[in-house]
């Protein structure tokens, strides 16, 4: 019988384990480093905040795994031998594979800061950093973090819901503004502010000073600030976790390099997930994908894969989502941080609430191209055929409602945002 | 740079510490409740009225106060912070004695009620009951019960926390709407119009006035004595006969076709209502595990077969005239054990005594028959669903842990699946923790009502 190793436990990893089981008889082998059993890393904010606990971020009983027949290593893979077929653990114990899925995810990023490896200096992503932040938090009365983005506003609700002051060093002129086009990246500024955040903008991390005990003691800035602050949050992105594959024959760049069936350069290897690098991406995505629902899509094409049924990777439309605070935000399509070339772009923004709706459409054709929404929840399936569709602006506008995903007896904008659109373009014929 | 948007600039700097209002409005309903315990151990009032109007004006005030400026002081969101890390909300020292107080108390209101003052055999009724006398007074002209105390602090309850989950809510109109009509059922249909009916008709024989309590949840409905209480209960009577069999066996049906149960058990029922309100800070210590979910269905559903027997035994006895079933008598063996262990220690004492323990649904979700009733319909026949947004479920599992009725709602939203249990009773708790925006009540056609599509791999 084939024998399935995957090394990663997260969303790419355990799908992939659980889609295998559906359609064989596989004997599979999942290998962490950092977890029992698989857990939902997104909601270890809602652990630290007391919303949940732990228990509650594992989507499956622990029996699960036996009854399915998927057998669980807590451990650390320190080599990887594609010509012997073999791995061995840190504890020197080797496992033969048939096939094996790098499904390892990230790491949070560190630039080479002075003292960026001091106590109390730490990023957000894995069970341990939780637990390292759950130990020290008692005694932070200041905390920095460095970063504009998705992180790094969890990061800083979290301490908030502590009581411990916050500040955000931005590098770029407003917050997430890779991505977020201007106005909904100042409402983001806004709302940071409302929590009483110190959010520098423009602002640099420059060094992290040492207390002369190893301990984070203040940092300085590039406006050559020093912020005294007992903790400092790296929430600069994430990188693919793959260290440990350096001296093995398994092609790499940023990630592993996969094509679109997420094979390796070396046969049987696979890898999925935060880790994965596309050779050839496609529908605008970017190469390395750090998303959760992407790793899930990943782990279902490559079960088909080994299940005999060589599969594409086909992610379909982009979507997204994320929450800044009590402020919900939803995407379809793409919205870049600056409109292209074809693009037009229509926005409404509500005027005493944070609710606001950009459309992008083809300027030339008139059809959808993406949505940003905040404050209103849109529907998935409607806003993705409208895209795939390529229906037109007018359209869109005149069924918003029917992509409205909002609970029942909610406060409806479309009458508004449709007045808002039609005198939108009287002032454009007029121009 | 000037915020733009100033409307929100009350938000506290540390919001999430107890600030001086806050306790005020803690010792204040601490007060309220201090009396209550006062007159529990026997210190008997000069003026009874006065301190019963502080007692209850002082819950609720205080109540009040503390919700409002804890509530007002955050911005309007999911603010569950410290559930987890509570004594009282985490199965703590003071989850477990509250626990004990409170199954206590139900303990010696079902069977003790001389304890908390009921005069017996025509004496006048002393301690926390007698504290309630004027109001009764007021309502019947006749001295307060058991019953009459425990309805009027069960009302004074929902209505009190109905207005701090209105406050928590505050950005979700389907909760504010929801908890309205909540309040409005329990203090108007359960309390003051059955209260005032039967002021107006003190010479007649009891028979539950709470107008939307349907069999089965009341199971003595069908017994010879009610029935004989509402046929010789004048034109009230008459009707309340009469609106008992609609409301079971037509109201009750059809508005679960349209709407779920949620209609009733989130909305309108009593034992809900507290759920809703007392119960929510316990709502997560709901039990999740797939054999929990077992017992659920095999115990539930027992229940329901089991009062379904029992009445039409009831109901032979009735027509036949005979006090007896197969040789056996009906009370001893029929009536009087599903009273004691349905009727009140299971729907009372672990219903509600247990709330911080075993969660604010354990009555609901295991025992109540009219749940199991209207959840066979809601599972097999109804237009109400949870719809799931496509693929953007993250696994987070808030909506799981909030749950009140054990459901893993996860287990379906990361699946893109559409929500269709039995034991839902449409809170609206887990659409409104959702962080990604996935989840919907909703009410539609039967078509694809339970889905299996994925918003994942495509062929």
């Amino acid at each position: 019988m084939k024998h399935i190793v995957i090394i990663g436990n997260g969303i790419s990893g355990i799908t992939a384990a659980r889609h295998i089981r559906k359609m064989s008889n596989y004997r599979i082998t999942v290998i962490s480093e950092e977890s029992e059993y698989f857990f939902s890393r997104t909601a270890l904010m809602y652990v630290f905040m007391g919303h949940m606990k732990f228990e509650h971020t594992q989507p499956y009983e622990n029996s699960f795994w036996e009854k399915n027949k998927i057998d669980l290593i807590h451990n650390t893979v320190k080599h990887v031998d594609t010509k012997q077929k073999m791995l061995t653990l840190k504890t020197g114990i080797s496992i033969w594979y048939d096939d094996l899925i790098i499904a390892t995810g990230s790491k949070s990023n560190k630039f080479g800061w002075p003292g960026q490896d001091l106590d109390g200096v730490q990023g957000l992503y894995h069970k341990q950093d939780l637990e390292k932040l759950t130990q020290n938090y008692k005694s932070i009365k200041r905390a920095v973090l460095v970063g504009g983005g998705l992180i790094g506003i969890e990061l800083a609700e979290m301490l908030l819901s502590k009581n411990i002051a916050v500040t955000i060093l931005v590098r770029e002129k407003s917050f997430w503004n890779g991505v977020l086009p201007d106005e909904e990246s100042a409402m983001i500024n806004d709302l940071i502010r409302l929590h009483h955040i110190d959010l520098q903008l423009n602002t640099e991390l420059v060094e992290v000073i040492d207390d002369g005990e190893g301990k984070v003691k203040s940092i300085t800035t590039s406006k050559k600030e020093q912020i005294d602050c007992q903790f400092v949050g790296l929430t600069v992105g994430v990188s693919p976790n793959i260290e440990f594959l350096k001296d093995s024959d398994i092609e790499m760049e940023r990630g592993v390099l996969v094509n679109e069936f997420l094979e390796t350069n070396v046969p049987n290897v696979y890898s999925i997930g935060d880790c994965a690098q596309h050779r050839t991406p496609t529908g605008g995505r970017k190469p390395v994908e750090q998303v959760w629902y992407t790793g899930r899509i990943m782990g279902e094409t490559v079960a088909q894969t080994i299940c005999n049924n060589r599969s594409q990777y086909q992610p379909g439309i982009w979507f997204n989502s994320a929450k800044f605070f009590d402020v919900e935000y939803q995407t379809y399509g793409w919205v870049w941080a600056k409109p292209k070339e074809n693009e037009a772009t229509f926005f409404w923004k509500s005027k005493n609430e944070y609710k606001s709706l950009r459309l992008i459409y083809d300027k030339i054709g008139n059809h959808i191209l993406g949505v940003n929404v905040f404050g209103i929840r849109l529907r998935h399936e409607v806003f993705d055929q409208w895209i795939q569709e390529k229906k037109s602006i007018e359209y869109v506008i005149d069924n918003l409602k029917t992509a409205n995903f909002d609970p029942e007896f909610f406060k409806h904008y479309e009458a508004e945002i449709t007045q808002n659109f039609q005198s939108h373009f009287k002032t454009l014929e007029i121009a | 740079m000037k915020p733009i948007y100033n409307s929100l600039s009350v938000v506290d700097i540390q919001p999430y510490k107890t600030g001086f209002i806050q306790k005020l409005g803690l010792t204040l309903s601490g007060v309220g409740i201090l009396i209550l315990f006062i007159a529990l151990f026997g210190v008997s009032f000069q003026n009874n009225t006065l301190f019963l109007a502080i007692s209850l004006g002082s819950i609720f005030a205080g109540t009040v106060i503390y919700a409002t400026k804890t509530y007002l002081s955050m911005p309007a969101g999911i603010k569950n912070h410290g559930m987890w890390y509570n004594s009282l909300t985490s199965k703590g020292m003071l989850g477990w004695l509250t626990g004990v107080i409170l199954t206590g108390f139900y303990i010696v209101l079902y069977w003790y009620p001389e304890l908390l003052g009921l005069g017996l055999n025509g004496a006048p009724n002393t301690h926390l009951i007698a504290l309630f006398n004027p109001l009764s007074n007021f309502f019947t002209g006749k001295p307060a019960s058991q019953w009459f105390v425990y309805g009027s602090l069960y009302t004074l309850i929902i209505v009190s926390l109905g207005v701090k989950f209105i406050l928590k809510y505050r950005h979700n109109r389907y909760q504010i709407i929801r908890t309205l009509v909540v309040i409005v059922a329990q203090l108007f249909l359960a309390y003051l119009i059955p209260n005032i009916l039967e002021g107006m008709n003190t010479e007649r024989p009891y028979f539950a006035m709470d107008i939307k309590y349907f069999w089965p949840l009341n199971y003595y409905f069908f017994n010879d004595w009610h029935l004989n209480n509402m046929v010789h209960g004048g034109s009230l009577g008459m009707v309340y006969l009469v609106w008992g069999i609609i409301g079971f066996l037509i109201v009750t049906p059809v508005l679960t076709y349209y709407f779920g149960k949620r209609w009733y058990c989130s909305w309108v029922c009593g034992c809900g209502g507290l759920a809703e309100t007392a119960g929510d800070p316990f709502r997560h210590l709901s039990d999740k595990s797939v054999k929990a979910w077992k017992i659920e269905r095999y115990l539930i559903h027992s229940i329901l077969l089991l009062i379904t027997l029992i009445t039409f035994v009831v109901l032979y006895g009735y027509f036949s005239g005979s006090s007896t079933f197969l040789g056996l008598d009906i009370y001893t063996y029929f009536t009087h054990p599903y009273g004691f262990l349905i009727g009140a220690a299971f729907s009372g004492v672990v219903g509600v005594g247990f709330y911080p323990i075993l969660g604010s649904r354990v009555w609901c979700r295991f025992g109540c028959p009219m749940a199991a009733y209207m959840g066979i319909i809601q599972r097999f026949k109804s237009r109400f669903r949870i719809t799931t947004n496509g693929g953007q479920c993250i696994s987070c599992g808030n909506c799981s842990t909030y749950c009140e009725m054990g459901i893993d709602v996860r287990a379906y939203a990361q699946k893109g699946q559409n929500i269709v249990r039995a034991s839902c009773v449409g809170c609206g708790i887990c659409s409104a923790v959702c962080p990604r925006g996935v989840l919907k009540l909703e009410n539609g056609k039967l078509d694809g009502r339970i889905n299996n599509k994925t918003f994942t791999y495509k062929k």
